[in-house]
């Protein structure tokens, strides 16, 4: 993972019968990258594309067949086997059968159920009308005259239609039937209380039952045209009592057969259903597999002279045994007895940029990739990261109980890994935790480190080894004052705790203040190492691509000017530190005369010096002023160099060297490139590094920052709320505790994991991005993304959730 | 026994919430037992407010009564969420138990 792989540019030729099964075999190691060799050809014009469409309409088929399941289906078994075009011809009629078939079922239940829909209406007809014959006592001399004949029309008596139609069409049918009789007819209704299921689309319609006397035979076509045009279903309604009976009767038994026909129906669906629930996943996978396939094998082009297939691809140069090996297995699997050739291509296109990570890199590689893919055989930052990372995030967040439960967490899901990978779930936030379980864990260790350091244990600190400082005061003393001081020339004994802060520190008044100085002066440190070794990295890659000139153009005068200042910073940190004490024998060097470390910088820097008290000395060591006057100029004389240096040199060859055409040298700059261009770019490249030496280097003070921010929010969470549970008292207290106890870890993860552990690990992945990665990053290169089965099938499951209606690409 | 209080995540829920609650209140119990400097300011310690000064005798007994009645009570929290984990872990077994079977 030093720096991404070497890639070489292939060209295959391949027999046409032994290309599917070499295919099939790079997809499934998923190492080579496949170039568009036509790619001015229409998508209907290519070679396969009889097999592609063949295959999306197994895959649609497919689909269609898996939605009319009840449940999602079993994941698919791994197929070992490669299957040869005969078995897909097989499986593909088997599909088609397949298909049919739960078609012709639900065919049949449809009928059945509109058959079925059919006699309830007439059994909700029949008892309804009954009430309109029966009731209607001065209309009893219409149902003594019509009993005798059938509905089809009576001379010189009433006639009637009796029928179903939809509720909300009730008025406008009643209205209509009004004016083509002009108000000639009789219209008697009921609606049906439960609504009925129409058996094509599933819904529920409200019907109401109708019957429609009139007189004559034209209003009758006119009646009935009208039902047709507003959809209503007409019924043969007997008219006497005893005829209607009859008719019930039969009708009730023929819907309970009907019930039973259709339960079977519904059976016999989902025992088919079943049965091919248990090998779909198989038969999708293995059907997506060819057609991805066959959209590659697309991608070559045909050589008609010497009939076999060409393709360009990119390959690191560690996978050609396996390509190799993928080409001669689809020889001997096809029995063909021409074998295929793998031919490197020299080129001076740049190839992709490709990282070999394993799972517990990977997440590594994806926070830098984010940033920008590396140039080709870059120097790889994602390696210093898997260490950096964590570390800078645990100097921000540094507690030991909330790495604790940050380690326990990632290790949980760590362990189980390989159950919840199997879940594939929507849910973002999941995916993006599971995703970076190895990073939590590691963030989690060195937290747990940094709170060790930090002493801080959800705001208490431990007191393992015994503090370091003592009581100097009688008990009269303490009695009388509420706040004393501990002079550490007195009070200290001399020998530090020997990890991490003394405990004696939680119950200081001055402990923000003191930590303050002390977090401020680690953070710039830290800061200075980091960005040195950012600065330092671009060395490597000066030496890889062959440009040892830019060393001493660039990398010196760079690392010059960042650690004459503000290496020299920390350093006179380290002096303060060391040299001055309360109990040091030289007054000098008393606590009290111990310089501000920052004005003596900013002195420096302005050439300026200030006041002293009387008994200390303007500086901390002999000769301090020379020394400071002659790193300032040696970091002002870097400038020019930086800005000119590679300007001149690049006119200095070209001047030399023009003749001669330069090599496959991966030199940035053009012989066409104008100098002034050149200088531009320069003293851009200058500019932004002197600034953001400064700016950088003040930036790292957000280590500080959070991980105070950090330390109070967990003081304030405990002295205000858990606090409230630990008044002591009856031991009523403690269902108090039990209770505020939920409410404090509920927020201490909700804010101090969550929300801080959240902030922390955007500013560290900003840190790396800006102040880390600017130094010596370019990030132009482009992803190798090869030809996998893995790739594709995982992307095919986002999208079809994405398009439940599963249009085929 | 046999009904189902709360279903997959809230069981959960509770389940890490009383692990957590166990072992870190026996934990601070046992701090207090052993009267721990870093606990002192936790203490319900009563301000001399009786107007009489107090002396280093009655200040040190408070101490240690509020030491052991803290420790008392970070205990009796710990048993009531060792209850609360019997519970869910009861109720996390039976709605996995009850998820694999279907």
């Amino acid at each position: 993972m030093f720096r991404s792989e070497e890639m070489v540019l292939c060209q295959l030729f391949v027999q046409p019968e032994a290309a599917y099964v070499s295919m099939y075999e790079l997809g499934e190691a998923g190492i080579a990258q496949f170039r568009d060799l036509n790619p001015h050809v229409n998508d209907f014009q290519r070679r396969y594309v009889t097999e592609v469409r063949r295959c999306s309409e197994m895959e649609r088929k497919l689909r269609w067949v898996s939605g009319e399941l009840p449940e999602p289906p079993p994941p698919p078994k791994p197929a070992p086997r490669i299957m040869s075009p005969r078995e897909i011809n097989i499986l593909e009629e088997r599909i088609d059968y397949i298909e049919s078939e739960i078609q012709e079922i639900t065919r049949n239940a449809q009928n059945l159920k509109t058959d079925y829909l059919s006699l309830i209406e007439l059994k909700i007809l029949i008892e309804k009308t009954q009430t309109f014959f029966q009731d209607h006592s001065a209309h009893r001399k219409i149902s003594a005259s019509v009993q005798v004949y059938n509905n089809e029309g009576v001379i010189g008596h009433l006639g009637f239609i009796a029928g179903v139609v939809a509720t909300p069409r009730v008025p406008s049918f009643e209205r209509m039937l009004w004016r083509i009789s002009h108000g000639n007819i009789f219209f008697k209704q009921a609606q049906i209380d439960e609504p009925l299921k129409d058996p094509v689309t599933g819904h529920e319609l409200q019907k109401t039952v109708f019957v429609v006397f009139f007189h004559g035979e034209q209003i009758k076509l006119r009646v009935k045209k009208v039902c047709t045009g507003f959809q209503a279903t007409l019924y043969p309604c007997p008219a006497t009592y005893k005829d209607q009976q009859d008719m019930l009767a039969g009708v009730e038994t023929r819907i309970k057969d009907l019930e039973m026909v259709l339960e079977q129906t519904e059976q016999h669906r989902r025992l088919v259903l079943t049965n091919i629930a248990r090998d779909i996943s198989t038969w999708m996978v293995a059907v997506r597999k060819e057609k991805a396939i066959y959209h590659t094998l697309n991608m070559f082009s045909m050589d008609i002279i010497k009939k076999c297939l060409i393709a360009e691809c990119w390959v690191p140069r560690q996978d050609l045994p396996l390509l190799q090996k993928a080409l001669d297995d689809g020889v001997k699997a096809s029995g063909s007895p021409i074998p295929s050739i793998l031919h490197h291509v020299h080129t001076t296109e740049i190839p992709p940029t490709f990282n070999r990570t394993n799972k517990f890199t990977r997440g590594f590689q994806n926070l830098i990739d984010s940033y920008g893919i590396a140039s080709y055989r870059e120097v790889n930052p994602a390696l210093y990261t898997i260490i950096t990372f964590p570390f800078l995030f645990a100097v921000m967040f540094g507690d030991m109980g909330h790495g604790l439960i940050m380690t326990i967490f990632a290790a949980t899901i760590i362990i189980l890994e390989k159950k919840l990978a199997k879940n594939k779930t929507d849910n973002e936030i999941w995916n993006i935790f599971f995703g970076g379980r190895y990073i939590i864990l590691l963030m989690g260790i060195f937290s747990i480190y940094t709170g060790l350091i930090y002493n801080d244990l959800f705001s208490k600190s431990l007191n393992i080894f015994g503090s370091s400082w003592r009581n100097v005061y009688d008990n009269e003393t303490l009695r009388k004052h509420r706040r004393l001081e501990l002079d550490p020339a007195i009070a200290y004994s001399q020998t530090p705790y020997p990890l991490g802060i003394d405990p004696a520190w939680q119950f200081a008044a001055n402990n923000i203040i003191f930590l303050n100085s002390f977090k401020m002066k680690l953070s710039i440190i830290f800061g200075v190492l980091h960005m040195a070794f950012g600065v330092t990295l671009s060395v490597v890659n000066f030496n890889y691509f062959k440009r040892p000139y830019m060393i001493y153009l660039q990398y010196i005068p760079q690392v010059l000017f960042l650690l004459l200042l503000f290496w020299y910073l920390c350093i006179m940190m380290f002096m303060k530190w060391i040299m001055y004490s309360t109990v040091s024998d030289d007054p000098a060097y008393d606590s009290a005369c111990a310089p501000s470390v920052l004005i003596m910088f900013i002195n420096m820097m302005l050439l300026k010096s200030t006041e002293v008290r009387s008994s200390c000395r303007a500086d901390m060591y002999a000769g301090q002023h020379a020394v400071q006057r002659t790193f300032l100029a040696v970091a002002f004389l870097c400038i020019p160099v930086m800005l000119l240096g590679k300007p001149l040199y690049q006119m200095y060859k070209k001047r030399n060297l023009s003749p001669t055409v330069e090599d496959g040298e991966c030199e940035k700059a053009t012989p066409d490139e104008g100098i002034g261009e050149i200088m531009i770019t320069q003293a851009i490249h200058t500019i932004e590094y002197v600034l953001g030496a400064v700016s950088h280097t003040a930036s790292y003070l957000r280590l500080w920052a959070l991980s105070l921010a950090h330390a109070q929010l967990s003081a304030v969470l405990w002295q205000r709320l858990l606090r409230m549970g630990l008044g002591g008292g009856s031991p009523a207290m403690a269902i108090v505790l039990y209770f505020i106890f939920a409410v404090w870890a509920f927020f201490t993860l909700a804010i101090l994991v969550l929300m801080e552990g959240l902030s922390a690990f955007l500013h560290t992945l900003r840190l790396h991005w800006v102040e880390f990665m600017s130094k010596f990053y370019e990030g132009q290169g482009y992803a190798f993304l090869p030809f996998s089965f893995a790739v594709i099938l995982e992307h095919d499951e986002e999208d079809i959730k994405e398009k439940p209606n599963g249009s085929p690409q | 026994m046999v009904c189902k209080l709360c279903g997959p995540k809230l069981s959960l829920c509770g389940l890490v919430l009383s692990v957590w609650g166990v072992i870190q209140l026996t934990l601070m119990g046992v701090f207090y037992h052993f009267k721990a400097v870093a606990l002192l300011e936790d203490l319900p310690l009563e301000e001399s407010a009786a107007g009489e000064e107090e002396t280093l005798e009655t200040f040190i007994a408070n101490v240690e009564h509020g030491y052991m009645q803290n420790a008392l009570n970070c205990w009796i929290a710990a048993l009531l969420y060792f209850v609360t984990l019997v519970v869910s872990g009861h109720q996390f077994w039976m709605n996995n138990r009850s998820s694999v079977s279907m």
